[in-house]
């Protein structure tokens, strides 16, 4: 029966290297690098690396990323008084923070007080931004759809809301998340504590729900493809145009388990659906907190949804009640 | 009837485990099974207790309704109904009604001669689950330690939990749990994505092939992983996340009972750079 499973690939073929459709608009740049076949790949998916398309916006784009790399770096670095030990040591604890509430919302900063931090940031989103058109462009030179790009501008608005546009409305650039392993996970913490749990906060609850909701789909929907693998079903595309039994039974599977079933291409606007409403979502909860809502555990309790506990503690005794009290 | 065109060749008998041809049968678009009764007398039995519970308590309001755990004083004793008791045969309740939708599983995959990745899936959701109300109160010496059944009481108890430990991002395990759901979810947007982007191109082109989902991944970052791989690597990732889950929860108190940001000192003293 293990061997059903289709875990890993037992028998690896090997053809020809795909070099895929021709791209066009034909350009100056062309996909570059020999493909190689690596057979642990092979074991696991395909086996075949490369080649790759650069492109302008691809160098852009990591140009501007190293850029943001090396300043938020370098300025560790520089924080352990450039002692390199040091910096590996501490590297988990180090920061580059925000401005000072001091700069509020001035650009630039002065550049250690903030003003690196704002370089790096800009440095960052650019190149988030290049690489977003990228995903566009590599999709219409081989005139496919655009759902890459719409998900990935889904995350890169949350990325944007947290440190720029929620800072804008409150007016400092100190609401920001800092650059760092920790320091990030201390600034989510005290965000929740400052603005009164987090979890009080409805699109918080959203944007987790669709977060545990995409894990949830990705493992149905991968083990029901592993599952009818035997029957050819990782063809999907083939699949959804001309429906074969691998997708007969998987649709059964589901209808007889729970009583409704996907079809092989709405399984996958589910899938889009969740892992984009996940940072959706929770980039609306974030622009809302401190702008709209001050105190998310307040709102809970205005609102009627907040728990209600039994008093664990016996009320304190009246002093004034006791025997020697005057009278 | 609530069967698809192509749905009766497939409703065939046998496959099950328990039963034999006793509950071999459908109602509607469900199958039943020795299991799917299971199910239903697990899963009417927990939630009329849980009506129950709500009944005793102050508030119909569904967002406030909590159905305890027992004191800590009650250890690992049975309790009062109205004192936790509920709440222990709710779960008993919960694991029983999950074991049988998982075998239920396993007999609709044997029945429709598929493998068994869903059952098996589904039994690391049910690992964790038992590791939050089973395992470690098991461990810590007291149902107490469980979560109570409500929207946001169970909220409250993951933050509290949390704090208890100071602060629970420093935990090691909870780091790869939620890197892992993160890039779960990531994987998925990226898989639903280039599906759809193959089967809805530019106006004016005809539905594209696996061909066209290599490229685009190959043009972009150098590596396609594959139609078959995407979903090893799916499954993977998402049976990762919860059961590293499990494991940052198991950890925490049974293994570990200071603030989860002293734990850390051990990287700061190694040995290396003392």
């Amino acid at each position: 029966m293990a061997t059903y499973q289709n875990i890993f690939t037992q028998v690896q073929v090997r053809g020809p290297f795909h070099k895929g459709p021709p791209l066009e608009p034909g350009g100056p740049w062309v996909r570059k690098g020999r493909p190689r076949f690596i057979t642990l790949l092979g074991r696991f998916g395909d086996a075949q690396i490369g080649p790759f398309y650069l492109g302008f916006l691809g160098l852009a784009s990591i140009i501007c990323g190293f850029t943001a790399f090396e300043i938020i770096g370098l300025n560790m670095w520089a924080s352990v008084g450039w002692n390199p030990i040091q910096f590996v040591r501490q590297l988990p604890w180090l920061a580059l923070e925000p401005p000072s509430p001091s700069c509020g919302l001035h650009v630039p900063c002065p550049l250690n007080e903030g003003g690196w931090w704002q370089m790096a940031g800009f440095f960052l989103t650019l190149s988030l931004g290049l690489w977003w058109l990228r995903t566009y462009r590599r999709a219409r030179a081989l005139r496919m759809g655009t759902h890459v790009a719409w998900a990935f501008a889904s995350a890169i608005w949350l990325y944007i809301v947290l440190g720029f546009i929620r800072p804008l409305l409150v007016g400092s650039w100190s609401e920001a998340v800092p650059f760092g392993i920790f320091p990030h996970l201390d600034w989510v913490a005290a965000f929740s504590l400052r603005y009164g749990n987090l979890f009080y906060n409805p699109f918080h609850a959203l944007s987790i729900a669709f977060l545990y909701g995409s894990v949830l789909l990705f493992a149905m929907h991968a083990g029901t493809i592993l599952a009818v693998s035997r029957y050819g079903g990782e063809r999907e595309l083939e699949q959804i145009t001309d429906r074969g039994t691998a997708v007969e039974r998987a649709a059964l599977f589901w209808r007889w388990t729970m009583g409704f079933n996907a079809t092989m291409e709405s399984i996958h606007r589910w899938a889009w659906w969740f892992a984009v409403l996940c940072p959706l979502v929770g980039g609306i909860g974030i622009l809302l907190t401190g702008t709209v809502v001050d105190n998310w555990y307040l709102w809970a309790v205005k609102h009627g949804y907040a728990p209600g506990y039994p008093p664990i503690d016996p009320p304190a005794i009246d002093p004034a009640t006791l025997p020697g009290a005057g009278q | 009837m609530s069967m698809l065109s192509f749905e009766k060749k497939y409703r065939v008998r046998g496959g099950t485990l328990l039963g034999g041809d006793l509950f071999d049968f459908w109602v509607g678009p469900f199958f039943v099974g020795f299991f799917g009764v299971t199910t239903i007398l697990f899963a009417v039995l927990g939630t009329l207790l849980i009506l129950y519970g709500a009944s005793l308590g102050p508030t119909w309001n569904p967002w406030r309704i909590s159905i305890a755990p027992p004191d800590l004083s009650y250890g690992l004793a049975l309790a009062p109904l109205a004192e936790g008791g509920l709440w222990q045969i709710i779960t008993i309740c919960a694991l029983g009604a999950f074991v049988s939708w998982a075998l239920r599983e396993v007999e609709i995959a044997r029945k429709l001669g598929m493998g068994l990745h869903v059952p098996f899936a589904f039994s690391f959701a049910i690992l964790a689950y038992t590791t939050l109300q089973v395992f470690r109160p098991l461990l810590l010496g007291a149902w107490g330690h469980g979560f109570p059944y409500g929207i946001f009481s169970h909220l409250d108890w993951v933050s509290n939990t949390g704090y208890q430990y100071l602060h629970f991002h420093y935990n090691p395990a909870h780091m790869i749990a939620v890197s892992l759901f993160f890039t779960t979810t990531f994987a998925l947007a990226l898989h639903g994505s280039l599906i759809l982007s193959a089967a809805n191109p530019m106006e004016g082109t005809p539905v594209l092939t696996p061909e066209h989902e290599n490229a685009y991944f190959r043009d972009f970052i150098g590596y396609s992983i594959g139609t078959l791989g995407i979903h090893r690597l799916g499954l993977f990732l998402a049976l990762s996340a919860v059961f590293f889950a499990a494991v940052c929860i198991i950890i925490s108190g049974p293994l570990w009972t200071r603030g989860w940001p002293e734990y850390w000192t051990w990287w700061l003293d190694l040995p290396i750079w003392r």
